[in-house]
């Protein structure tokens, strides 16, 4: 928008470089020095917490059968609430950037406010409507759906989990959607369609490639949290539905500590979650430079 | 998938029934949508004000749990807790993340320009529970360097948990003071310099008042962040420093009672409008 404005005056030469030091200097100490850190236990033999001697051992260690379970039911449980959320979301994103711009603004910020709220309080309204006797169980029955002695038992259950996780990380969905969605020509499905092409065609070959970014995006920004959410499981899941993060959560802070162990299941989340923004990032620039 | 197909219709000129059913399909979807998101918030709300002793029961509108609540005096420290470390986090990162804005608008197209982006985006992409572990194992590592060293050894508690909070605040704020930043013209600020204005002058009286919506609106979501701020604060805090959410979340684990109810609806209320308050700020002229 300004880039002429920028061209014609130069860059705004009056910022001086110290700007960026005092954040620089905060992001060392309190953010790559902890990672730092982090990744150097996890190289370490596990002691009373560490032992200053160097191993590979604690990546080996990953592969043990009753992790190697629980890291499978973390991607089953994070896949399964991205799907979800882009089943809903995607109609959503779309149904939102048909609206006049009023209306689409409105409804945007709709989806920004849960997005910004406290997550913990939002998980907790779940468990008050879920829960045995709980405000669903009890309206169902006053309503004579169930009987007075039925109990559905919804929470506590995977798929509890799937809904908590759906619902702490549905609006990251829809945002990257929507931002993707506002920008689509929407006269392209008109001109495909003038050309012959079925709508499902249309929107399978030109409205779903060109908002593949925006898909994609969502879709590591509900995946990604959603593999190390240690709270959902531990309140919505009951004992059994421990995911990757509670386990990670276990090893600094119950009684058996392994320091290494976790900092090692930290890192390889790390190391995947930088991977695939990074791939993202250079697709959507490829993208960019094509379109 | 088959509800995206409906809206199509609105850009023909006839409307067939079938179009007409998947566009009722559409809104039908999304209507379920705000209400999912919003139902749970609701309940809780309403049972907030229920007279009874059970969460999940109605007895009879009343305020009876909000007394109780700010009767109990491990809540009261909490809040005070929450409101100081979310005061002095939010202005650290504001002042800090201001800074970096401007600093990186000056670097715009330049060789590094790409790689300050990502460094600005990681402390909002890598996962919280990462980010508080490495925080914990940080302090924890460095705080026996220190006794060692000096013979005396801090303790986990509201510093460590404020100067976490300031390293992912700043990052937000830094992101929306830069929106700011990029709708501006740069005119003002360059008839400034050319009437004789020092650097320091342009910023503290052209730029700064110009950005300051961005500034406010930035610490704002940064005042949020931290008070709404769970799993950094879990793992960086100690004994003494409990927030509010680290409370709600001492109790959840206790039980569901109404008590609960009514601490989590403050403080879904507290956050809704301070984002409101901080979305409303940012669109300011």
């Amino acid at each position: 928008m300004n880039g002429t404005q920028e061209e014609l005056t130069g860059a705004s030469r009056f910022r001086p470089g110290w700007l960026l030091l005092p954040a620089s200097v905060w992001w060392m100490v309190f953010f790559v020095m902890p990672l730092g850190i982090l990744a150097a236990i996890s190289f370490l033999r596990p002691g009373s917490p560490v032992e200053w001697s160097l191993t590979a051992g604690n990546y080996g260690r990953l592969l043990d059968p009753l992790l190697l379970k629980v890291f499978l039911r973390s991607l089953v449980m994070a896949a399964a609430a991205t799907a979800v959320c882009l089943a809903i979301g995607y109609p959503m994103a779309y149904f939102m950037a048909r609206q006049p711009p009023r209306l689409q603004k409105l409804l945007y910020f709709l989806t920004l406010i849960p997005l910004w709220a406290n997550s913990l309080a939002l998980t907790y309204a779940w468990m008050v409507l879920l829960r045995s006797d709980g405000v669903l169980e009890r309206g169902l029955r006053w309503a004579g759906a169930i009987g007075p002695a039925d109990d559905l038992r919804l929470l506590y259950t995977p798929a509890s989990v799937v809904l908590g996780l759906v619902y702490w990380y549905l609006p990251f969905m829809v945002y990257p959607l929507y931002a993707s969605l506002e920008k689509f020509d929407w006269r392209l499905l008109d001109a495909a369609m003038d050309l012959g092409a079925t709508r499902w065609t249309a929107l399978h070959r030109v409205m779903l490639p060109l908002t593949m970014p925006g898909i994609i995006g969502g879709c590591l920004l509900v995946f990604i949290p959603a593999l190390g959410n240690f709270v959902v499981p531990q309140l919505m899941g009951g004992a059994k539905q421990a995911l990757i993060g509670n386990v990670i959560q276990e090893r600094f802070l119950s009684q058996p500590q392994d320091w290494p162990l976790g900092s090692a299941l930290a890192m390889t989340m790390m190391v995947l979650v930088t991977a695939a923004v990074w791939a993202y990032f250079r697709y959507a620039r490829e993208e960019h430079a094509l379109g | 998938m088959a509800e995206a197909r409906s809206g199509v219709a609105a850009e023909g000129a006839e409307e067939a029934p079938m179009d007409r059913l998947l566009r009722g399909l559409l809104a039908l979807n999304a209507v379920s949508a705000y209400a999912f998101l919003y139902l749970p918030i609701a309940v809780l709300i309403l049972f907030s004000f229920s007279a009874s002793r059970y969460a999940s029961v109605w007895g009879g509108f009343s305020f009876r749990w909000y007394i109780h609540l700010f009767r109990d005096s491990a809540v009261r420290d909490a809040l005070a807790n929450s409101l100081f470390i979310a005061g002095l986090a939010s202005v650290l990162a504001t002042v800090m993340g201001t800074l970096l804005a401007l600093g990186l608008e000056r670097r715009r197209g330049h060789r590094h320009a790409a790689r300050w982006d990502a460094a600005v985006t990681l402390p909002i992409l890598i996962p919280d529970i990462v980010q508080g572990i490495s925080l914990l194992l940080f302090f924890v590592l460095s705080f026996s360097a220190l006794e060692r060293l000096l013979g005396w050894r801090p303790t986990l508690g509201r510093t460590t948990v404020i100067l976490a909070h300031t390293a992912f605040a700043i990052s937000y704020v830094a992101v929306v003071v830069r929106a700011r930043l990029a709708g501006m013209s740069r005119t003002l600020e360059e008839a400034a310099m050319d009437l004789g204005a020092t650097e320091w002058q342009v910023l503290h009286r052209v730029t700064l008042p110009l950005v300051w919506p961005g500034v406010l609106g930035g610490g704002l979501l940064a005042f949020t962040l931290s008070l709404d701020e769970f799993v950094i604060t879990f793992f960086t805090t100690g004994p003494g420093a409990t927030t509010l959410p680290i409370q709600v979340w001492s109790m959840v684990r206790r039980g569901v009672t109404p008590e609960i109810n009514a601490l989590s609806s403050l403080i879904l209320i507290l956050s809704i409008v301070l984002v409101t308050l901080s979305l409303a700020v940012q669109r300011k002229r």
